[in-house]
């Protein structure tokens, strides 16, 4: 007898069908199914085997997910009529739209570089995250993992690359930044660091009538940007433009102005904003860090020196201590500075990693060998005191519950080195600050910051970037600089602080004739394009020449060409359908059902195909005439608008949801649309 | 307008025996109006084929002319297909039945195909007995030429210009009834739970059976006087018990009480399971059945669902003692009786 627990058959093919454990049943709340593909029981047992395998660890990090992105079942009760006048319920479904922190609107500026319409693609950035040209070459690109494209298809759209495309193929777009008034409103503002959250701040303020002052410890503006961020990756020249152009929008900025005390300069303007990043790196301390410390050295401030040009060698033998992207600038940084040797080491396996992928690849592609799970126990010391190499601890990963523990396996290793670089993370540090102008601090030494309206506790001073709560990345600075901005203007306007303007949002028709909309639908299925790369040998021996070439025009439209439109909603009417069925035999992904009301849990079941993606919500319509209501599953649509067009009544129509997250520089519209 | 699919489908989509998914029985995008009732009967054919793991090559697709006609296009891509002539339709699935058992008849046609220019051939391809399926995709009106009445249109429906109908209507299930028909069905477009199996039970039969389907025209026959639109459908359909197909080998795993469902065993072994009704209707009673589409005409009903079977029914091929195989596949051997029987039948002769 063939073992046929949890098998069950469905038209001939044996379903995994498992029920969730009972501590998980609150989280996940109900059984999952999931096809094995298979007739033949025997062929169907091993593959349910490893199905089981796959939902047992899914339920562990399902578990960590569910807390954090709050998933929420809808209990008992039968399904509700999903409210799609709510501007979230479709800012959700532009998947790439929802994960950036500033909520740019990528698929339309994808849609305006397949016309070429490349100023009008960069403004829409530059409304909306600032520095696109920066962006596009060193964006942490939260939309590229939640791009719809990598669940229907291989690989999501590179959004990325053709951000930067808006940037290198725009002309001149001075004519259409916003005007700056020349009677001032009378209130002064200081931005502490000239990062981009300060300078994000200062774009959205200056248009308002703020007089804007920015304070910067170097003898150039941009941050981490131009410190951490080495020229190889974005050149400075993309990186000038796009700063002095807030500059020039009428900042005063101070550079050399390093700031010792915030008391000294509170009473000089209305509002403060401090965008100071997280300027300290953290240190090893291991034997021998102390006897070696002139060939050790913090991997952020070694990338300053060496942007400011102060560093100009490296060792030949080089060892990097670190798994994130700081880590991948050190090794690369130092291979094209003469190292001939360079290792990354990390304590925890490759995959856990936190470097971005693509930016490990590129170290890796450019010979550099990545030693994980090895722990640093010791720095060397040859007889003259000085470093000659360093031993290691080989660790090995466990996993239990979904959490890892790293268990030293008592493998030493020795490695040889000239230098050393720690790359091992980076802490918000506030000398500066004094304790008792009323900044709360927590017992980390952060200030207590308000995640909405980014404010201290002093209510004159606000945080953003990574000031705010730590180390992350230019686009969440960004977005912390929106919300500071609009804090700020409030504050100086004496408005509630939580008084916050709603995103501009509209949904409109694109019909333009019978089976005719707006809109292209016929989307390229080629595969992810590669973008170009320099000569290695060349791009090694250069520390300034970009590495990504960036895409030409050509692959540039032929990329865009991927993008699904996930902006054009399916908008549904029940009371236009005749229930003929048309959309659901049209649909490409089969994702519209017309069932019976039930539990969510039951209508995921018995969809065409059950909905097992819980982050990706169901479109549920009122009771039809015949009894049942239309379940469209928002997980594989592909927007390409098949439903509408077959569509007798016009039930189904495709709407544009054009979701624009509110900022200063839209105020007036947002004001506009409510008197409207 | 979409001319084309997007060629990607859900990664998660079910595999029949035969590793296919549903898609790969799909045909082109309709042109046919959208929300016309045959699209829905081609996804119901597509749906029966792929439950039933049918390898699309061993089908040949028929069809007259109408927009019933031109719906083979749009369903398994991957078969033989015929467009005859206006009406002629039957006699083509006749000669190919004959030289070619091998294959799967799915023939299409519609109420003026059938019910007017093709009735005698209709009528003989019935009486004949032909191994095939036979579809009428019933909307009560010519489509293609603008909305005339068709000879299923019901006495009191007018047409969309307000003109009243003069003639009673042809009631094809009947008449196939009458006719010898070993399989007859009728459904609706709108309900494909009911129609599905009832076309899986159409394919595994051995003779002929005829699914006379109400498939809404939504251009020109789905407006409030007309007697075949979705609303006047789902208001009048009197639904006989539920149809299940069972395919051989398989559990029956209906809950009815014992006693509450008929049994029919078609040729390959599968079986169709129909829930028991107040009608107290035996399917295998062509004098009842006819009766009771009788019955329910007077009453205004559209009565659906399996309405008769005949499961120990001869196939044409075996009346004429046709050989097994396909006409083309045979040898010189099996044609030519050789010289001594040759020489036998002479001496029979003298």
């Amino acid at each position: 007898m063939l073992d046929k627990k949890y098998l069950f058959k469905r038209n001939n093919v044996w379903w995994v069908k498992l029920a969730v454990p009972l501590s998980l049943r609150s989280e996940l709340g109900y059984d999952l199914r999931r096809t094995t593909g298979e007739t033949d029981l025997d062929k169907a047992i091993p593959i349910r085997d490893k199905i089981i395998e796959d939902f047992k660890t899914e339920f562990q990090i399902r578990k960590v997910n569910a807390d954090d992105k709050g998933i929420v079942l809808r209990g008992t009760e039968h399904m509700q009529k999903t409210d799609i006048s709510d501007p979230q319920y479709f800012h959700k479904v532009v998947d790439c739209q929802y994960a950036c922190p500033a909520h740019t609107n990528v698929p339309e500026y994808i849609r305006l570089i397949a016309q070429k319409k490349y100023d009008d693609a960069y403004m829409l950035n530059w409304e909306s995250n600032v520095f696109p040209g920066i962006l596009g070459r060193t964006c942490d690109r939260p939309c590229e993992p939640a791009c719809r494209r990598g669940r229907t298809h291989d690989k999501p759209v590179a959004i990325c690359r053709l951000k930067r495309v808006t940037y290198d193929y725009k002309n001149d777009i001075d004519p259409y930044l916003p005007e700056i008034p020349k009677v001032k409103n009378g209130k002064k503002i200081g931005l502490i660091g000239a990062g981009p959250a300060s300078l994000t701040v200062a774009r959205d303020l200056l248009p308002l009538g703020y007089e804007v002052t920015i304070f910067e410890k170097d003898n150039k503006p941009g941050g981490l940007m131009r410190t951490n961020i080495p020229s190889f990756r974005l050149p400075a020249e993309v990186l000038d433009e796009e700063v002095y152009r807030i500059i020039k929008m009428g900042a005063e900025l101070k550079t050399n102005s390093y700031i010792d005390s915030l008391e000294n300069v509170i009473d000089s303007f209305d509002a403060v904003f401090v965008g100071t990043g997280a300027p300290k790196g953290k240190d090893l301390e291991i034997p021998g860090r102390k006897e070696a410390s002139e060939n050790i050295h913090i991997g952020i401030d070694w990338l300053t020196s060496i942007a400011f040009e102060h560093t100009k060698s490296i060792g030949k033998k080089v060892i990097v201590i670190g798994g994130g992207n700081t880590a991948m600038d050190c090794c690369r940084t130092a291979i094209r500075l003469g190292a001939d040797d360079v290792k990354v080491t990390v304590r925890s396996p490759k995959s856990d990693m936190k470097a971005s992928d693509w930016e490990l690849e590129e170290a890796i592609d450019e010979g550099i060998p990545i030693l994980d799970n090895t722990s640093p126990k010791e720095f060397l010391l040859d007889d003259e005191g000085k470093l000659k190499g360093m031993k290691f601890e080989k660790m090995e990963a466990q996993y239990t519950d979904g959490k890892r523990k790293l268990i030293p396996t008592g493998e030493e290793i020795i490695i040889e080195c000239d230098d050393v670089l720690l790359a091992i993370g980076q802490d918000n540090a506030f000398p500066w600050i004094e304790k008792n102008i009323g900044i709360e601090f927590n017992e980390w030494d952060c200030p207590i910051v308000d995640k909405t309206t980014m404010q201290s506790s002093h209510p004159k001073v606000f945080f953003g970037g990574d000031a705010a709560w730590g180390p992350e990345n230019i686009i969440w600075a960004v977005a912390h600089g929106h919300q500071a901005a609009i804090s700020i203007d409030n504050f100086c306007s004496e408005v509630d602080l939580f008084d916050r303007p709603p995103p501009l949002t509209n949904l409109v028709s694109q019909k333009m004739g019978i089976h005719e909309w707006s809109y292209d639908n016929g989307i390229s299925q080629e595969a992810r394009l590669e973008v170009p790369h320099a000569d290695l040998k060349q791009a090694l021996s250069d520390l300034k020449m970009e590495v990504e070439l960036g895409f030409d025009e050509k692959l540039a439209l032929d990329e865009a060409q991927r993008c699904l439109n996930c902006d054009m909603q399916t908008v549904f009417q029940e009371k236009l359908c005749i229930e003929c069925d048309a959309c659901v035999d049209i649909c490409p992904t089969d994702c519209i059902t017309f069932t019976t009301n039930d539990t969510e849990e039951k209508v995921r079941e018995k969809l065409r195909v059950p909905a097992l993606n819980l982050d990706q919500d169901l479109y549920v319509s009122e009771k039809l005439a015949t009894g049942r209501i239309m379940v469209k599953d928002e997980d594989m649509c592909v927007h390409c608008g098949l439903c509408a067009e077959r569509c007798p009544t016009g039930a189904w129509d495709i709407q544009k949801n054009n979701y624009i997250e509110a900022h200063n520089l839209n105020k007036d519209r947002v004001k506009a649309k409510e008197v409207a | 307008m979409s001319y084309f699919k997007p060629i990607n489908k859900h990664p998660n989509l079910e595999k029949n025996k035969l590793g296919l998914t549903r898609r790969d029985y799909e045909g082109g995008v309709s042109t046919l109006c959208a929300g016309c009732g045959h699209d829905s009967i081609s996804a119901c054919i597509i749906e029966a084929c792929f439950r039933l793991n049918i390898e699309a090559y061993k089908v040949a697709k028929l069809s007259g002319i109408g927009c019933s006609s031109k719906a083979p296009a749009y369903f398994l891509n991957a078969s033989h297909g015929f467009n005859s002539v206006h009406g002629r339709m039957p006699s083509i699935a006749t000669g190919a039945n004959c030289a070619n058992e091998d294959l799967l008849y799915l023939g299409v046609s519609g109420d003026g195909d059938s019910a007017s220019i093709g009735i005698g051939q209709f009528i003989h391809a019935i009486r004949r007995q032909v191994n095939m399926v036979y579809f009428v995709e019933n909307n009560g009106t010519y489509g293609l030429t603008k909305g005339q009445f068709s000879a299923t249109n019901d006495l009191e429906s007018k047409n969309k210009y307000g003109e009243d109908n003069l003639f009673p209507p042809i009631d094809l299930t009947s008449m196939a009834i009458q006719m010898g028909a070993s399989y007859v069905a009728r459904s609706f477009s709108g309900d494909r739970d009911q129609l599905v199996p009832l076309i899986m039970g159409a394919i595994q039969h051995k003779g002929f059976a005829l699914l006379d389907i109400i498939s809404p025209c939504v251009t020109f026959n789905n407006h409030d006087s007309s007697t075949k639109s979705y609303d006047y459908i789902r208001n009048h359909n009197e639904a006989m018990g539920k149809t299940d197909f069972v395919p051989l080998g398989e559990e029956i795993k209906t809950n009815y009480d014992d006693g509450s469902s008929v049994e029919v065993k078609l040729h390959d072994g599968s079986r169709l399971s129909l829930e028991k009704t107040d009608h107290n209707f035996d399917p295998t009673d062509a004098g009842k059945s006819l009766e009771l589409i009788r019955e329910k005409n007077k009453e205004g009903k559209i009565i659906t669902g399996l309405l008769y079977v005949d499961n120990k029914c001869k196939p044409l091929t075996e009346i004429m003692d046709l050989p097994d195989k396909p006409l083309n596949t045979l040898e010189q051997d099996e044609l030519c009786p050789g010289s001594e029987i040759l020489e036998e039948i002479n001496k029979g002769l003298s």
